[in-house]
């Protein structure tokens, strides 16, 4: 097979339970190169124990997990961003004691090693003005340059949410994942956001969980359903807006759509 | 205005050398302080140079990695005894070797005790650590033709160099020699904060997932915390080992594991100067408390326990009036200045000033 058509992400039959609950039902999914693929399903279906999965916080029963044709399985957390996969956290999981750009740095696979540090050698000097530098940068395609100096405690909610993608961005991921980039956000932030994940998609993929189904459909290539542990569903925004099964999942069963009510 | 700035800018910007200016002021003004003041004020001088090296090091850990230890006081003891081993008989070693190899032998002890802390959090890492604050006095008991048992060791005092002159006070000299061990600790201790290890210590402590998806292995991070930590406390105890002239398990009980995280508390929770402000709290409070009650005149129940209360009553109004420590409250006293009068250039909104506010570079 050739280097385009191998997936970014390939998860193959997972399976993970917590004591009696099956969190995840041989899920199956992909996600190509330069792909934009939104996860979506009501709440428990399984969305962040996925991305937990991918990135090692869980451990999967049964299934395999591959990353550019690499299997993944066993890799300790820390090590995905030197493999290239940057994630965001459900909420926000900024770092408080450090300011807006310490926080993005931070982010960075490149860092002065410990012994240059230590001794402040001229190197990793070199090193932090180049990362600060980008970090700004970074910030500043964001709209939120002006903030680099401030804790993130003072800062409004969507401001410190960009600052999480900055973070995430500052890795230079090849496959971005976001928990839940938009709950909170207004419907500003949210257009800004989605036009900065088109732009971002030239050079990575990404994978959002997300419930905002207006976002969702502005910025996916694909959307896959989960519920109750199992994809249900996957598609194009537009077949997954017009298929029934999605709108059960989402309502309940007991609540039947006109079309739907009218049909039986 | 802008152009001044830049050009400040330009003579601060190396990390090192703006450290090391900051450290050869300091030697500047303690050389000249220790000259001017007789050999009763070198000799408590030394001791807040000694403790500011291991509060310091705790600061690193607690404040700024967020690991709780009890167990600072035995660390110290390991860095005490390595000297007291070394000097014993009077083995005569240049104090630059006995204080490198109390470094070293600390240290390492700290690998093994920092894999374990890592897998410890809150209160079962404070109880892990109370273990080593308690064991640690016991074996220097129990294996008396080491350690010395309960008297303990003597350690040769290290006389003043020939070129000092004869009649060069030893206080002023060990307090020389405490000095530029603390001068050096603070400087590297400031170029670790300032970087990349600076800001993993504080992504670990403030949230630990996000840390590990950032690329930080948060298990390396807290044990590298914990290894330079007990370097420091290593350093300290063998400083002491010299100060007390003595080693023995009766100078390294819980209580002085407990003053350490007094000192940094009162000082400021993560920033070096905090450690050096709760270092000076620890040594001149008491000495103040204890002349406040021996010029009352009372009776020695009461004298003998009055200097303790008084302390208790310091700290406790310390901590109501500065409960971010005297490093907070120097801090927020800058801000509010700055603020009132001062020049904040749009955008520079400085945050509400709080414990794990740290000051990267003091």
């Amino acid at each position: 097979m050739g280097e385009l058509s191998r997936p970014t992400l390939e998860v193959v039959d997972l399976k993970i339970r917590f004591g009696g609950i099956l969190a995840l039902d041989e899920v199956s999914l992909r996600i190509d190169p330069g792909e934009v693929v939104a996860i979506i399903g009501p709440n428990g279906a399984g969305k962040t124990t996925l991305f937990n999965a991918v990135c090692g916080f869980v451990r999967p029963d049964s299934g395999r997990i591959n990353y550019r044709g690499e299997p993944l399985l066993g890799t300790a957390p820390h090590r995905l961003a030197r493999l290239g996969i940057a994630r965001t956290l459900q909420g926000l999981g900024l770092w408080p004691g450090l300011t807006v750009q310490e926080n993005v740095v931070a982010g960075s696979r490149v860092r002065p090693g410990l012994l240059p540090s230590l001794l402040a050698l001229p190197s990793s000097d070199r090193i932090e003005a180049e990362l600060a530098s980008k970090a700004h940068e970074i910030l500043d395609r964001l709209g939120i340059a002006g903030h680099t100096r401030a804790y993130p405690g003072t800062l409004p909610y969507g401001v410190q949410k960009r600052v999480i993608i900055a973070r995430a961005l500052m890795a230079e991921p090849s496959l971005l994942l976001l928990d839940e980039p938009v709950s909170g956000l207004s419907a500003q932030d949210i257009d800004e956001l989605a036009a900065l994940i088109k732009q971002l998609r030239a050079r990575m993929c990404v994978a959002v969980v997300e419930h905002h189904l207006d976002f969702v459909m502005a910025i996916s290539d694909r959307v896959i359903v989960l519920n109750l542990g199992r994809v249900i569903a996957s598609g194009t925004p537009k077949e997954i807006r017009d298929d029934p099964q999605v709108a059960t999942a989402y309502l309940g069963e007991d609540v039947k759509s006109p079309e739907a009510s009218s049909d039986a | 205005m802008v152009a001044v700035q830049s050009r400040l800018d330009r003579l601060v910007r190396p990390t090192f050398g703006r450290h090391l200016l900051f450290a050869l002021g300091a030697a500047v003004v303690l050389l000249l302080l220790s000259s001017q003041i007789g050999a009763y004020d070198d000799y408590n001088l030394t001791a807040v140079a000694i403790f500011a090296v291991a509060a310091a090091g705790l600061n690193l850990l607690t404040g700024l990695n967020g690991q709780l230890s009890l167990g600072h006081g035995a660390l110290m003891a390991i860095g005490a005894y390595t000297a007291s081993l070394l000097l014993k008989d009077h083995h005569q070693f240049p104090v630059i070797v006995v204080l490198l190899a109390a470094v070293l032998s600390t240290g390492v002890i700290g690998i093994g005790f920092g894999y374990a802390a890592a897998r410890l959090r809150g209160p079962y890492l404070a109880g892990a650590t109370l273990t080593l604050a308690v064991a640690i006095p016991q074996v220097a008991t129990r294996y008396k033709s080491i350690f010395g048992g309960e008297s303990g060791l003597t350690v040769a005092p290290s006389s003043p160099p020939d070129w000092l002159g004869a009649d060069f006070p030893p206080e002023r000299w060990l307090a020389w020699i405490a000095f530029a061990a603390a001068i050096v600790t603070m400087v590297l201790l400031a170029n670790l904060l300032r970087g990349a290890p600076g800001r993993a210590f504080k992504a670990v402590r403030d949230n630990e997932a996000a840390a590990a998806l950032a690329g930080i292995n948060v298990a390396r991070t807290q044990v590298l915390a914990f290894v330079v930590s007990a370097a420091c406390a290593g350093l300290a105890g063998a400083l002491l080992a010299y100060w007390t002239g003595v080693t023995a398990p009766a100078g390294f009980t819980l209580a002085l594991s407990l003053q350490l995280i007094t000192a940094i508390v009162i000082g400021g929770l993560g920033s070096l100067a905090g450690a050096v402000w709760g270092s000076l709290v620890l040594v001149f409070v008491p000495l103040l408390t204890s002349g406040m009650a021996s010029r009352l005149s009372l009776p020695s129940s009461v004298a003998d326990n009055l200097p303790l209360a008084i302390y208790g009553c310091i700290l406790v109004i310390a901590m109501l009036v500065a409960p971010h420590g005297i490093q907070g409250a120097l801090r927020r006293i800058l801000a509010y200045g700055r603020a009132r009068w001062g020049n904040t250039p749009g955008g520079g909104q400085k945050g509400v000033v709080d414990w794990d506010d740290p000051a990267p570079d003091t």
